[in-house]
């Protein structure tokens, strides 16, 4: 392998004229209650627990609200609640339940710059993305699967699908509502009722939704809502009158859950993390191919658990592909969330930060060189990480095989399509990969042989609600979205 | 925010001076090609940024007239136009177009009214719009423009000659073409409407940077290259003219000069003109955001232009007859 050499030369050179884009903050109001109940039986009420935590902004570390903790006790009366509601959702009238899903949607839709800015304000992700890609997204969860509520028959044609019963539903930060969404939708088609527990530092959008919930008349009980933490997300997984666990999530607590459902009747699906390959050959547009780098690892901070942050370059053109990747750094705006025109927001948490660091130190203690360009001062306050990139990587090294949940990503080459393969394959993961190249029978051929549920082509972090998404290997199993997501909400 | 980096200073110890580009065949992806270019749409350009923005953007104009029924009386409101684009005073002021653009007859008028002022005349010439004319008589074409005052000229590419694969003859035509500008400045139109294909787009723009920097030594902005003649729909579009900035941008990556680019026909809103703007900053840098590096060519886009400049300075939208036409 040829080593990519390091950069010597100045950043920056001194444009000769000057225009930069004047602050464009997205003013939406959003109104935040200081204090946030649970959801249980279709009202908002206090936790049993007594515990409370505070939710911030990642950008500003200023306190937004102040969440409650479920405990054991709130999640069983949330479980309850949904037990009951079980039995009436199944035997409403398929058509009516669709008619729920579509209600949902259009609220979704009408209350979007809302949700958007709120999603940012809890989150940290750029409103460029929480409005163009989330909210749609979510929404369109939503249409799509109320659209199969009352044809599952021909989903499943001859098998007589029929719900789960309760579903314990967990989901991660980095995309709070469009996971709501996609856990949500189908379950609910499919006539389950859900407990849904929000990761701990975004729970805010979810909380929005289940006014949303209430302002479509939804069935007391069918959704519920209890905000926590790992603990609360535990005694979720573990009650006994939950019949199926969805979750999002780290491997390392993917792992944890599996083992506590072991041997009970519930049916699991997991959607864990990667360490996604995107494998660039010399007859790529390599122009194009640059734009989808970007889109694979600085979308949403690298808080992706698709993300391609692994960056396989044939050797013949490794050297145009880094230097426009540099240029192209150069346009990325990270700062403020709420800005319009920031491409790259705040880290979501003090401790996702650390670990981002923590990986970057140890690229750079293994050898590998880091890239970032170097253009504009960060905001004082808040957590923060610009995008960087690693040349001089080893398959071996930390930041090769672990994953970051980051924007950082690991450039390496290779010479023939045989070791592109058995390089992107050389991972526990297996979630997603990355193909660019403008020969129609390259795609097909190595797309048949790399391990992973989603392969893109010429694009990256493209997603349809009726496109199942999930992984294999460690990246968990199951899928979410298009009729093969569905199959995970039904028993035959 | 930075623009490209100089050349033979990228990767040094690496020996990679871009080029190794010049001789392989870029191949553009049409979906992601046309996503980038909708991304600039989604900059929000406002209050400060605005203002610039849309004055910078009335510099850059090449006040267009090409019609059949031209007459030296709407050639000269044209020139005056182009000179004085609002009468009124205005803080902060309003700057003169780039260039006034015309049929070779009418070049003499306009020569007459702009000299001194700094505004350019440019002049259409090499059989335009078609091209479909002997090299001779589109060479004599160019020089009876120059001849008559224009310091700048339009050239149209045989277009039947590069869709059949003949690509030497076109370069060859764009070089004695060059030659017989003699000093003027050279816009080379692609017409991309007619080549259809984003690989074709970015096969003519190489050919046409190559074949004029092949004839002699150029300097920044001698040349541009232009997307449309204007005759021709689709006119101008964002995708095509990124395919068209990321040619220059490899070209000034591997010789360090810059070719010009001009987007012309279909662009007539302030709004989209700023997101050109954009475009051209986050694919060039700011270097390219001078008159000598990038024009417009468009006629109705002054006015909105103006309206828009003004709505920020006064706070106040004015109706469309407020402001001259031509």
């Amino acid at each position: 392998m040829k080593p990519i050499a390091p950069d010597t030369h100045e950043h920056d050179a001194s444009p000769t004229g000057e225009w930069d884009y004047s602050p464009a903050p997205e003013r939406t109001p959003v109104k935040i209650e200081e204090s946030h109940g649970l959801f249980i039986n279709g009202t908002m009420r206090a936790p049993k627990s007594r515990k409370r935590f505070d939710t911030i902004n990642p950008a500003t570390e200023q306190v937004l609200s102040s969440i409650a903790e479920a405990g054991a006790k709130d999640v069983d009366d949330a479980v309850q609640a949904a037990k009951a509601a079980q039995g009436p959702w199944a035997r409403l009238k398929p058509s009516e339940r669709a008619k729920y899903l579509y209600r949902i949607a259009r609220r979704m839709q009408e209350r979007s710059r809302e949700l958007a800015v709120l999603e940012t304000m809890d989150g940290g992700k750029p409103i460029k993305e929480s409005r163009d890609v989330d909210l749609p997204l979510a929404a369109q969860h939503f249409f799509y699967h109320a659209g199969w509520a009352d044809k599952l028959e021909y989903a499943f044609p001859g098998r007589n699908p029929k719900p789960l019963g309760v579903c314990g539903q967990i989901i991660p930060w980095n995309f709070p509502l469009l996971m709501a969404a996609w856990k949500l939708a189908p379950a609910l088609a499919c006539g389950n009722t859900c407990v849904l527990k929000p990761a701990e530092t975004t729970s805010l959008t979810a909380l929005k939704l289940a006014e949303i919930l209430q302002e479509v008349d939804l069935p007391p009980g069918v959704v519920n809502i209890v905000t926590g933490a790992g603990d609360t997300g535990a005694a979720l997984a573990e009650h006994p009158d939950v019949r199926k666990v969805a979750f999002t999530g780290s491997t390392e607590v993917g792992k944890i859950l599996a083992r506590s459902v072991a041997g009970s009747n519930k049916k699991l699906t997991l959607e864990l993390g990667g360490k996604s390959p995107n494998i660039v050959f010399a007859d790529a547009a390599i122009d194009q191919a640059v734009e989808g780098i970007v889109s694979s690892i600085w979308f949403n901070q690298g808080h992706v658990c698709c993300a391609g942050s692994r960056l396989f370059v044939e050797e013949s053109i490794v050297d145009e592909v880094v230097d426009k990747l540099r240029h192209r750094m150069q346009s990325l705006r990270v700062g403020d969330p709420l800005d319009k025109n920031t491409d790259v927001g705040a880290i979501n948490s003090a401790g996702q930060l650390e670990t981002i660091e923590r990986y970057v130190d140890a690229g750079e203690h293994e050898g590998a060189i880091m890239h970032e360009v170097n253009n504009q001062p960060l905001p004082t306050k808040g957590y923060w990480h610009r995008p960087c990139f690693f040349t001089g990587v080893q398959p071996s090294h930390l930041i090769a095989r672990e994953e970051i949940f980051g924007p950082v990503l690991s450039v390496m080459t290779f010479r023939t399509p045989e070791e592109a393969i058995s390089r992107a394959n050389n991972t526990p993961y297996g979630l997603a990969a990355g193909i660019w190249t403008n020969t129609g029978s390259k795609i097909f051929e190595i797309a048949r042989k790399l391990d992973a549920g989603v392969i893109w082509c010429n694009t990256y972090n493209t997603f349809d609600a009726a496109s199942p998404f999930g992984g294999f290997k460690e990246s968990g199993f199951g899928r979410e979205g298009g009729r093969h997501g569905l199959q995970s909400y039904v028993k035959f | 925010m930075g623009g490209l980096e100089a050349p033979h200073r990228v990767f040094p110890a690496h020996g990679y001076t871009g080029s190794m580009q010049a001789d392989r065949n870029h191949l553009v992806d049409s979906v992601m090609v046309r996503q980038r270019a909708a991304s600039f749409t989604k900059r929000s350009i406002k209050a400060d940024a605005k203002t610039e923005g849309l004055r910078l953007a009335i510099s850059m104009l090449d006040l267009t007239t090409l019609e059949g029924k031209d007459s030296p009386e709407k050639v000269r409101a044209l020139c005056r136009k182009a000179i004085t684009p609002y009468e009124a005073p205005l803080n902060p002021s309003v700057p003169s177009v780039a260039a006034v653009c015309v049929y070779p007859s009418h070049v003499r008028t306009a020569a007459k009214m702009l000299t001194g002022t700094g505004v350019h005349v440019a002049s259409v010439a090499t059989g335009f719009p078609s091209g479909q004319f002997p090299l001779e008589v589109r060479l004599r074409d160019v020089t009876a423009a120059v001849e008559a005052g224009a310091d700048e000229i339009d050239m149209v590419i045989s277009r039947g000659a590069f869709l059949a694969g003949r690509y030497g003859e076109v370069a060859e035509e764009i070089r004695q073409v060059w030659q017989a500008c003699e000093g003027a400045h050279l816009k080379i139109i692609l017409e991309t409407g007619e080549l259809e294909t984003y690989d074709n787009v970015r096969r003519a723009s190489d050919l046409a940077i190559e074949a004029v920097d092949s004839a002699g030594v150029l300097q920044d902005g001698d040349v541009f290259i232009k997307t449309s003649t204007g005759k021709i729909s689709p006119a101008a579009t964002m995708p095509v003219t990124l395919v068209m900035l990321e040619a220059i941008r490899d070209h000034f990556l591997s010789t360090g000069i810059r070719i010009g680019m001009k987007p012309a026909g279909g662009i007539r809103t302030a709004k989209s003109a700023l997101h050109y703007l954009v475009m051209v900053k986050e694919t060039l840098g700011d270097a390219w955001l001078t008159p000598d590096l990038f024009r417009f060519g468009a006629s109705s886009l002054t006015n909105d232009l103006l309206r828009q400049l003004l709505k920020g300075i006064t706070g106040q939208y004015m109706a469309m007859h407020d402001f001259s036409e031509a």
